[in-house]
């Protein structure tokens, strides 16, 4: 699907909105839109909304041998995907700039980080190692992409939960989760991402951009940082030419805003362990409904089904019974099976011309070859009558000079086509061809 | 996008459409419909494209493609979580999807899932658990005028008389399923 591009009197009105220093939304420059974090009901699981931007991300693990360079570390795997139903222009399977762009950040800002500590997951060095991954899917994009999935991942870390293993000696036993509870991942700090958009080359700075301010800035500085005013990774991409002051003003103001997204990632999660703990009812299926006017929730129903067995029992006696099933296959040799006789071919009157032109063309022996044949395939149990002595000939061409010599006896034919025996017979003189070709190499 | 869940099988549905299409996937006589199953963790498997194919007839079935031709519709399911008869709740999601865009569609459909366990006995609506245990396990989906079937897929071995009986089963589920259906989508436009 096409998206639609941006008509040139909205841009020069957001332009002209954003010298006055309003935006469509009416928020301030420096201002976030709401963020609201909820979770699912597996641990690691949780939906994102920066304001109508929604991101899914969800956290698994798995048991593997680490990379061969660091046997002591586990493994880190990050992937973002834009759903399709993100925006019509997303398009399924086309690795678009943007999307790569995204997943390097993602990659930067939670790997070279070293916000989760690889050690940790090692379980028998050089053998095992957890390696985690971490999937986000863009559900809505109404802009800032790179906040949201950084916001959803690190939440999403934290939440995780995985499986308890304990090793002594030489064996190592992993737990389920009725065995004993699982373990968070060991996470270090929280890096979040705050993206700046610029307009007018530098003139003017908007925090938070949404889809229609991306589609009209001249570049963005992304600046990842966590609560202890470190910054994590700096990238400024679309060709802005910065001064030293407003890269420190941007990093100013993305301190405020990290301390206060952090704090608010720490309320969360603590209600959500609230909730789990004090046995309430927890995961999508609880968030969502109660925040939208749109959801409806059903209590499970039970349905009658004490007649069931007699309208059944209807349906069966009105209905045609089944068609014969053949159930035994026969073998015949080992390798070859046929389950069911074949039916008499209906090609018959086809054979019948075949023969009569081959028996112009090349004579007697050819003749004789196509009867045999005939028998055969009419008769599928009995033995086939060969002439044993004279050579058959297999085609009409006459470059081709295979002929059999010896010709034994063939498996039974598996199928009701008539020319099942030639087919079998060419197939035994190609193999006799290409042993004479290998011969030759 | 509409986000039904059943218990906590969570299934969200985006739709696009009817839009341009590109030039070789273009039908000259009707809308050409196409169906994506993400699933939560990892890259769509043959799996997902195996329902995919399956969630895509069975809308193809019921929306009205030929009001709409050389257009592309597309369907986006996402899972957000899965504790048991995902097919049935995609299956809703789907419905429900094509409802809110406002696609002519002839009829509803709903899908139901039943699980027969190793004593016989039917489970509907089976959790995850559930259905690995069940010696055989049954989705259908059930149209809205006259409770009949648009999809049938079973996994395992059943009798043929307990597949009917499955059947019937799914279908007295189907009315709870569609007066549902009636009831959110009068709360939704009652309330705009």
């Amino acid at each position: 699907m096409k998206a639609t591009p941006l008509s040139n009197c909205e841009r020069r009105f957001l332009l002209r909105a954003i010298e006055e220093r309003k935006r469509l939304d009416g928020r301030q420059c420096y201002d976030y839109r709401n963020v609201r974090i909820s979770f699912g009901a597996d641990y690691g699981c949780c939906i994102v909304e920066l304001g109508k931007t929604r991101v899914l991300a969800q956290v698994s693990c798995e048991l593997v041998p680490p990379k061969p360079n660091r046997p002591t570390e586990g493994i880190l795997f990050f992937n973002l995907e834009l759903s399709p139903m993100a925006a019509p222009g997303f398009e399924p399977g086309r690795q678009s700039e943007l999307l790569v762009k995204l997943n390097r950040l993602i990659e930067r800002c939670l790997r070279n980080s070293k916000c989760i500590d690889t050690e940790s997951l090692c379980v028998v060095a050089g053998e095992k190692v957890w390696q985690i991954r971490l999937d986000l899917h863009l559900l809505n994009h109404d802009g800032n992409i790179i906040d949201a999935a950084s916001i959803a991942g690190i939440v999403a870390l934290c939440h995780f939960r995985r499986p308890d293993v304990s090793v002594q000696g030489e064996e190592v036993t992993v737990y389920t989760p009725e065995e004993r509870d699982p373990v968070p991942l060991s996470i270090h700090h929280m890096p979040i991402c705050v993206s700046f958009a610029f307009f007018q080359q530098g003139t003017y700075l908007l925090v938070d951009p949404s889809e229609r301010e991306e589609c009209v800035m001249d570049g963005v500085l992304v600046i990842a940082m966590n609560k202890h005013r470190e910054i994590c990774t700096i990238q400024s991409s679309g060709g802005i030419m910065l001064v030293t002051d407003q890269v420190l003003r941007c990093s100013k103001i993305t301190a405020v805003k990290v301390a206060e997204i952090t704090e608010l990632i720490q309320k969360a999660l603590e209600n959500d362990q609230k909730v789990r703990k004090e046995g309430g009812k927890f995961g999508f299926a609880e968030s969502i409904p109660n925040q939208k006017i749109t959801a409806f929730k059903m209590e499970s129903a039970a349905v009658d089904t004490n007649n069931v067995e007699e309208q059944a029992e209807e349906i069966i006696t009105k209905a045609d019974p089944p068609s014969e099933v053949f159930a035994k296959p026969i073998l015949h040799t080992p390798g070859t099976a046929q389950i069911g006789e074949g039916i008499e071919n209906s090609w018959g009157d086809l054979e019948e011309s075949e023969r009569e032109e081959a028996a112009e063309e090349e004579g007697e022996s050819e003749a004789t070859a196509f009867e045999c044949q005939k028998m055969e395939t009419e008769d599928t149990s009995t033995m086939r009558e060969t002439k044993t002595d004279e050579p058959i000939v297999l085609s009409d061409s006459e470059e081709e000079e295979v002929v059999i010599l010896e010709p034994q006896e063939l498996p039974k034919k598996t199928r009701t086509q008539t020319n099942s025996k030639q087919e079998n017979t060419s197939k035994k003189a190609f193999n006799k061809r290409r042993k004479k070709k290998r011969a030759a190499h | 996008p509409r986000s039904p869940s059943l218990g906590d099988t969570s299934v969200l549905a985006g739709l696009y459409g009817p839009a341009e299409v590109k030039g070789s996937k273009e039908l000259p006589d009707r809308a050409a419909l196409e169906v994506l199953l993400r699933p939560k963790v990892g890259l769509p498997g043959v799996v997902e494209r195996s329902r995919e194919q399956l969630l895509r007839q069975t809308c193809e079935a019921v929306v009205l493609g030929v009001l709409h031709p050389r257009t592309a519709i597309t369907l986006v399911l996402q899972v957000l979580s899965d504790a048991g008869s995902l097919l049935s709740c995609c299956l809703n999601a789907a419905c429900m999807g094509l409802l809110d865009a406002g696609l002519p569609l002839s009829s509803l459909f709903c899908g139901v899932t039943c699980a027969l366990d190793p004593n016989g006995a039917i489970i509907l609506d089976p959790t995850t658990r559930q259905e690995q245990e069940a010696r055989a396990v049954l989705t259908f989906a059930i149209d809205s005028t006259e409770r009949k079937v648009l999809t049938a897929t079973t996994k395992g071995s059943c009798s043929v008389e307990e597949m009917q009986q499955c059947l019937a089963a799914a279908q007295r589920a189907a009315d709870t399923i569609f007066q549902f259906y009636r009831d959110s989508v009068r709360r939704r436009y009652s309330k705009s």
